[in-house]
């Protein structure tokens, strides 16, 4: 394709949309595995959020959590904790630490890091079986991150 | 620090909530057709020590409809592809004109073998599954072209080799010769692969009992195999299972057949001695 000048002008639009992303490399984390700063700089979206923790296709956290605020979402897991009332004892910083990278914030534990590129034994493309192309993409991306963290912050009462 | 620790117990509260409600295995037994008795849980083998007290087949984690169609040949739908492999059994094939039955006679001339497979061959100077096996004998002894791995035919005479093996304790060698294979199989069993990080024992020893969304975690134990699974209808290998379990952690997979495959066999096998050959089985 021959680079025009309004293709360079959406690029340029483009990355100047992401220029406050950090990239998962490059993601700071606290002593106890917190994220202090949005990865986005945008607010996240409550319901998009709530969609990202309910579909298999994106975050699919209810295959191993279980929140009674999503009735409606049939066959919740039981590998991870209830998430009930997360809200209330988590700050926003700490949930996007657990959600970029849990293994930060508990050691060695089976929850995936869901904002992480590298570092994967054998890292598959999807759920195809075959290699992942390169360059190999986070499982959410860092305003899908932003947006679960804001679903969780909603789950207050216990 | 106090607040890492809080959190923690928080966490672990909340962990132990739904292990109590769901209640893990069940303590059914297994009798197939009112006669044959199947030791579904025994304690673990020493080489699992601190990893698990007891083993157990996978039976226990299905609901009792699925449960009930194993403890009947007739509502086993596993046992059609037995008797496509009897005929196959008795049917002369490859160069040699010869059959299985022209070197084994009956079928019960196997059984026990299936309980002790994989085995290390000292002629092949190799760790063999039961598979292997049986292309050795077709290429070697009848002339005959080997079977594609975990393909309907070598699927089914597995089945048939299973199912005259039923009610033998599992009891694989994994010292000796195999001890090397073996140590490779375990070596992968723990290792976190994909973009989720997930290994075998994650999933299978350290969550068996709890839900994963639709389904119930087992000790993804190979005693039951082959498995007739009524979501594809078919008896399916363990192979192919193994390379399902490790694709859904969004992994690029081992194929069937391959020596990372054989050596998870055995070291999977092995966690499983002590309970009864039980396939073909019926699994969701
Ligand atoms: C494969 C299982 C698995 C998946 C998938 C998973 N988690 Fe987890 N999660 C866990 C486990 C297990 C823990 C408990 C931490 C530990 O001690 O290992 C946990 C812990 C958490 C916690 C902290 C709970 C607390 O009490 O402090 C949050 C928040 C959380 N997960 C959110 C999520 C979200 C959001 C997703 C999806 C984007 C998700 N998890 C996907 C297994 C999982
Ligand atoms: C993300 C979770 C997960 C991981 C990781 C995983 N499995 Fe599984 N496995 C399952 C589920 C779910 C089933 C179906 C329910 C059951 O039988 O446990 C299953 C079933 C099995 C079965 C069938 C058991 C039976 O009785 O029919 C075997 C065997 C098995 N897994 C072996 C393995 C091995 C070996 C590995 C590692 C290479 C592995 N699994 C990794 C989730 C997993």
């Amino acid at each position: 394709m021959r680079l025009t000048g309004l293709t360079v002008a959406a690029v340029l639009v483009a990355s100047a949309a992401f220029a406050n992303v950090v990239a998962p490399d490059d993601v700071a984390f606290g002593e106890y595995g917190e994220v202090e700063a949005s990865l986005t700089g945008s607010a996240g979206d409550v319901d998009k959020g709530r969609q990202i923790f309910s579909e298999k296709s994106m975050g699919n956290c209810v295959s191993c959590h279980a929140v009674a605020a999503l009735p409606d979402v049939p066959f919740q897991g039981e590998v991870g904790p209830v998430l009930d009332g997360i809200g209330e004892y988590r700050t926003p910083e700490e949930l996007r630490g657990i959600l970029v990278n849990a293994k930060k914030t508990f050691d060695g534990t089976v929850m995936p890091a869901f904002y992480k590129t590298s570092g994967f034994i054998r890292p598959g493309d999807d759920y195809t079986g075959k290699a992942a192309p390169d360059p190999i993409q986070p499982i959410l991306s860092a305003q899908d991150v932003e947006d679960v963290v804001a679903f969780l912050m909603t789950l207050k009462d216990n | 620090m106090i607040f890492k620790t809080l959190t923690a117990a928080a966490a672990m509260l909340a962990l132990t909530a739904p292990v109590l409600v769901a209640g893990g295995a069940d303590d059914d037994t297994l009798v197939i057709n009112g006669d044959i008795e199947i030791t579904t849980k025994a304690a673990a083998a020493p080489h699992l020590d601190g990893h698990l007290d007891e083993v157990m087949s996978g039976w226990h984690f299905r609901d009792d409809d699925t449960q009930a169609m194993e403890m009947d040949d007739f509502d086993n739908p596993g046992m059609i592809f037995v008797d496509v492999a009897t005929d196959t059994w008795n049917t002369a094939e490859g160069s040699e004109g010869k059959s299985c039955a022209d070197c084994h006679n009956e079928p019960e001339s196997m059984a026990g073998v299936r309980a002790v497979y994989p085995r290390w061959n000292e002629e092949a100077g190799e760790v063999r599954t039961l598979q292997m096996q049986m292309n050795a004998c077709r290429t070697e002894r009848m002339g005959a072209e080997a079977w594609k791995y975990d393909s309907g035919d070598a699927i089914n005479m597995e089945a048939l080799l299973a199912s005259v093996s039923r009610g033998t304790p599992v009891n694989v060698a994994i010292d000796g010769p195999a001890a090397e294979t073996w140590e490779k199989g375990k070596e992968i069993y723990y290792t976190r692969y994909g973009l989720l990080e997930l290994s075998c024992a994650n999933c299978h020893e350290q969550n068996y009992g709890n839900y994963i969304r639709a389904d119930h975690l087992s000790q993804g134990q190979i005693n039951a195999f082959p498995t007739y699974r009524l979501k594809n209808a078919k008896l399916n290998g363990m192979h192919s299972r193994f390379k399902g379990c490790i694709r859904d952690t969004r992994a690029e997979t081992f194929n069937p057949g391959s020596p990372e495959f054989v050596a998870l066999e055995l070291y999977v096998a092995s966690r499983g001695n002590g309970l009864d050959v039980e396939g073909p089985s019926v699994r969701n």
